[in-house]
């Protein structure tokens, strides 16, 4: 239990870090920093398949920001009205802080093994599947349905992003400007 | 040295030998979704960094050779489809997503029904996003000297 309060304060630090400092690159650093603690203490918590696929995304993501902070320092916006924001956002993390506290109160202590649902999963992937890696069986199979949605989403965004960023439609837009001016 | 040209030749030889490594890693670890930790997600993304890396050290312009834009569409569609395509032959076994193939057995490469095509599917999604986000990146940044390029012709 020791090791994973160390990391989630390690984590936190890290995200702080990643607010307070000024340069938009070591901003970047800190929030990957931020990244590989979560993956160790998905490792250390005993989810391999997690940690893999978390440390591949932030290793892409780092790659994907850096290249796109290193020539482009963005100015932070700190100016304002700053009296409201800070009201606002102080109201928002106390109502946020209270119901999380009435939540995590009817939860199970971390760490318990709660047998409901899982222990079905245990016994039977082996017997009705023949798969080996159980996360893979329960994402693929038994709970296909959260997959096809998680994969829509990703396909949605992807599509969205690509249909506004292009080069081409852009460009001709641009020329049919200028040719009607 | 210039930019477009990437990096240095030592950092060229070592992507030479090391990317293609990358890359059946991540095949194998797409293809043994089922039996050891990792899986579609993992697998395809450790896919799309192997074309990261050598987009990293060869240039933009020798990645855009091999892989175009439209093909990345073509890998993403194809991922999607084949997903759904996967649910819906699940009616042969009665439902919807119903795991009707031959399940095998267990530890072996093909076994597990319709999980490793299921796998090898969202891994053709996820290499299409990854390497999405380098186009993405690469548009970002050179959206804006294209435009000036493109009026000082006129």
């Amino acid at each position: 239990m020791i090791e994973i309060n160390l990391l989630l304060i390690f984590i936190i630090i890290a995200a702080i870090v990643a607010v307070e400092v000024k340069d938009l690159l070591s901003s970047v650093v800190a929030v990957g920093v931020a990244g590989f603690g979560l993956v160790i203490s998905f490792l250390t918590l005993k989810a391999p398949d997690l940690a893999i696929t978390q440390l591949v995304v932030e290793i892409l993501c780092l790659i994907i920001l850096i290249r796109a902070t290193i020539k482009v320092d963005l100015p932070f916006s700190t100016s304002g009205r700053w009296l409201i924001n800070t009201l606002v956002s102080i109201a928002f993390i106390a109502v946020f802080l209270s119901y999380g506290y009435k939540a995590l109160l009817s939860l199970p202590v971390f760490g318990s093994p709660l047998m409901k649902t899982s222990d079905f999963y245990l016994s039977e992937t082996l017997k009705s599947v023949h798969a080996t890696n159980i996360v893979s069986a329960i994402n693929l199979n038994f709970r296909a349905y959260d997959t096809l949605g998680e994969a829509t989403v990703l396909f949605a965004a992807a599509i969205g992003v690509m249909s506004i960023m292009r080069r081409k439609g852009r460009l001709t837009n641009k020329n049919k400007d200028n040719e009607s001016e | 040295m210039n930019q477009n040209n990437g990096m240095s030749v030592i950092v060229k030889t070592v992507t030479r030998l090391l990317a293609g490594f990358i890359l059946l890693y991540g095949i194998h670890i797409v293809l043994h979704g089922h039996i050891s930790p990792g899986g579609g997600f993992a697998g395809g993304f450790i896919i799309a960094l192997s074309y990261i890396l050598f987009m990293l050290a060869f240039g933009k312009e020798e990645i855009l050779k091999r892989v175009p834009q439209p093909m990345i569409s073509l890998l993403e569609s194809l991922g999607a489809l084949m997903f759904l395509a996967i649910a819906v032959f699940g009616f042969f076994g009665g439902y919807f997503f119903a795991n009707w193939l031959p399940k095998g057995i267990p530890f072996k490469l093909f076994s597990a029904g319709t999980i490793p095509i299921s796998n090898v599917a969202l891994a053709l999604l996820e290499v299409s996003l990854g390497l999405f986000g380098i186009f993405l990146v690469l548009v970002l940044l050179k959206f804006a000297p294209l435009n000036e390029e493109k009026t000082k012709k006129k």
